[in-house]
């Protein structure tokens, strides 16, 4: 055994290797708990100065993200002993729950768009990907310059013609308006990405499976789609963070029914005073779709990430 | 088990012409190769028949039915590719059974047929692993495999022995014939290989620039070259070609290089200006007898028999010789030619004149 290699890195510079992913990570972590600690604060503990590391937990941010409340006379409240664990937390300021508030509502909104949305981008971007990367399409490099092109400024700056578009076409506030939007956005990145993947994909299993006596579009879906899974799923995160985050055309678009939770999250201030507890809750809540989609995908998104680099 | 024929078959990417007006006939239980330098077309045409290409024009026929425009899917006809194309999201028996499942057999018999083909093929024992760690041979098995438990009417090879390690290629290339002769299924097989195609093949078709050279059994193909491509490309070390300049009469036996006359072939034609005078190595002798005078410049040691060059007055010639035979370097030393087995060459065309060697061969070329 030597003690020096060239291409097995030395036990000091793993060390150092180690020691900034590890200060990196806690760094950019920081804020991500604040917000998850901030959740189970009481309103003064949130706002106190110095903050506060050390507090007593209280559910109190996440019943008021879910609930509206009204103030009541004390011979009411009297009257009236608390109905659950809950509304005793709320009893302390004499009020009392009188309905959910919109953020379930909001938070579905959400869901059906942001996954509707990335279904929508991956499906179309899939088919055209396959068509680009196979066929002889006429006009194919400039087809794709254009579908990048799309993508060469910031998707706000149309915001306007945007809005107007929506007006006339009565898609304003509406879910599928808002999917439509969002697919827009992503077929772009959804076919370019698609189409690199696809392009590794050696034709001759397609071909392997039209001479075992199955038609084009079988081949497609039993021996294609099962080999871009890779870059189906790490395209399908990309799509779906966009969406769900997105906060300019959800403020601009959608207000009653079809409104998200990043619009939504911010009008909690405005109700009850500055309530960062169930700000930070809502925020909490709203990181957990994401980061389970992306946890599930991760195997296929970190295979995603190297593909194409290595040839097997 | 069927009867091929490509009847003017023609394909054109774009301007590039691929394959020019081609046709042949490949005979039931065949085993049939395509064979030239790569880019010469013959992948193309096994493509076009197997479906994966259409032609732009020209016919084929499988057992009588016209098949160039139909889907692959309804031609029945089997493809094992260069890099084997095996499902790799899939297991070795469900590689194999895929063809089956597209039929819509029943489970049972489709557990049943893999069994048996895997039992030909030897692979039994790895029908439950995945495709990805296999051997190349393995890999090659299992594309066989899948190849033949549907029994098509006829296999199409794209250089299947042309991914594995040169020690394995033979041994494979064996059990590839062996098992062609098993089953007698009509098979063509591309290869560049002119050693694979000669060992294999029961017919050989000899491609150059998107043009069919010759087409012929190895033995026509190796001794009555039509072309001199074919004489180049086929044999190691390839045909001498000796030019020189002559006019010459049909019926004429005789012919002056340098000042000797040499004996070939009875012509059947007449033929003027640059001609090429053919002769495969193992048809020069060294001999003292002979006044046409060649100098040694090298000679290879090949065990039982040695590969001598020369420079003659009309070029460098190979003469493969009995090892035995003492050679020096730099000698001065005869040469003679088996004039039996003589082709001369139009320079301009590389076209073979025809003689009472190959006559009955160019009639059908």
């Amino acid at each position: 055994m030597s003690s020096f290699s060239v291409t097995e890195p030395s036990n000091r510079s793993k060390w150092i290797a180690g020691f900034l992913v590890i200060s990196y990570a806690l760094i950019t972590m920081i804020p991500l708990v604040w917000i998850l600690l901030t959740g189970f604060k009481s309103p003064a503990d949130a706002i106190s100065y110095p903050p506060k590391v050390v507090f007593d937990p209280t559910l109190e941010g996440y019943v008021n993200l879910f609930t509206t409340r009204t103030r009541q006379t004390q011979e009411f409240l009297n009257a009236n002993p608390p109905q659950n664990w809950a509304d005793e937390i709320v009893r302390q300021y004499d009020m009392v729950i009188v309905g959910p508030s919109k953020f379930g509502e909001r938070f579905m909104n959400s869901v059906i768009i942001g996954f509707g949305s990335t279904f929508l981008s991956i499906f179309l971007g899939t088919l055209a990907a396959y068509a680009f990367s196979r066929f002889k399409v006429p006009l194919k490099d400039d087809l794709l310059f254009f579908i990048l092109s799309t993508r060469m400024m910031p998707p706000v700056a149309v915001a306007i013609p945007i809005f107007l578009m929506f007006r006339n076409l009565g898609l304003s506030d509406t879910h599928l308006g808002m999917i439509l939007l969002y697919t827009g956005v992503n077929i772009s990145l959804a076919v370019w990405l698609l189409k690199g993947f696809i392009d590794e994909i050696p034709r001759e299993y397609e071909e392997a499976a039209l001479i075992d006596g199955y038609t084009r579009f079988q081949a497609f879906y039993k021996v294609v789609l099962p080999q871009a899974a890779t870059g189906i799923a790490s395209t399908a995160i990309f799509c779906l963070i966009f969406a769900w985050n997105e906060y300019a055309f959800a403020v601009l678009l959608t207000s009653a029914t079809a409104q998200t939770a990043p619009p939504f999250i911010p009008t909690i201030i405005g109700v009850g005073g500055l309530d960062w507890p169930a700000v930070a809750a809502g925020a909490t809540i709203f990181l957990i779709p994401v980061m389970i989609f992306t946890i599930l995908m991760r195997k296929h998104l970190l295979r995603g990430i190297t593909f194409g680099a290595v040839r097997k | 088990m069927a009867q091929i024929v490509v009847k003017n078959v023609k394909k054109m990417f774009g301007d590039f012409t691929a394959v020019r007006e081609s046709s042949f006939t490949i005979e039931d239980g065949e085993f049939f190769m395509l064979l030239g330098p790569s880019g010469c077309g013959k992948t193309t045409t096994l493509r076009m028949i197997a479906g994966l290409e259409l032609p732009t024009s020209g016919e084929i026929y499988l057992d009588g039915e016209e098949i160039s425009q139909k889907p692959p899917s309804e031609r029945d006809i089997a493809f094992v590719f260069q890099m084997f194309a095996l499902y790799p999201h899939m297991n070795v028996r469900k590689n194999i059974s895929y063809p089956l499942i597209s039929q819509g057999m029943p489970r049972a018999a489709v557990k049943n047929k893999v069994e048996e083909v895997a039992g030909i093929l030897g692979i039994r024992d790895i029908l439950d692993s995945p495709v990805g760690g296999l051997s190349g041979g393995d890999r090659q098995r299992v594309a066989l495999g899948r190849a033949i438990v549907r029994e098509p009417k006829a296999f199409m090879m794209d250089e299947p022995l042309g991914a594995l390690d040169a020690e394995f290629r033979e041994h494979m290339a064996e059990e590839l014939r062996a098992l062609h002769d098993r089953m007698g299924a009509t098979t063509v097989y591309v290869t560049h290989d002119q050693l694979e195609a000669m060992q294999m093949g029961d017919k050989i078709v000899v491609m150059n620039n998107a043009v069919i050279e010759q087409f012929g059994t190895p033995q026509e193909i190796y001794d009555k070259p039509a072309t001199m491509f074919v004489a180049g490309f086929i044999g190691s070390p390839s045909m001498n070609f000796l030019p020189f300049q002559s006019r010459l009469e049909a019926g004429s036996e005789m012919v002056r290089l340098n000042g000797h006359d040499e004996q070939v072939p009875k012509l059947l034609e007449g033929a003027e200006g640059e001609l090429v005078f053919g002769a495969r190595p193992e048809h020069v002798f060294l001999s003292d007898r002979s006044s046409y005078r060649a100098k040694v410049v090298a000679a290879e040691y090949l065990g039982t028999t040695q590969i001598v060059t020369l420079q003659s007055p009309n070029g460098e010639v190979k003469a493969r010789i009995d090892a035995r035979e003492n050679v020096r370097l730099d000698e001065q030393v005869g040469l003679e030619f088996r004039s039996s087995a003589i082709t001369l060459f139009e320079q301009s065309t590389g076209r073979a004149l025809k003689s009472t060697l190959n006559e009955e061969v160019l009639g059908n070329g």
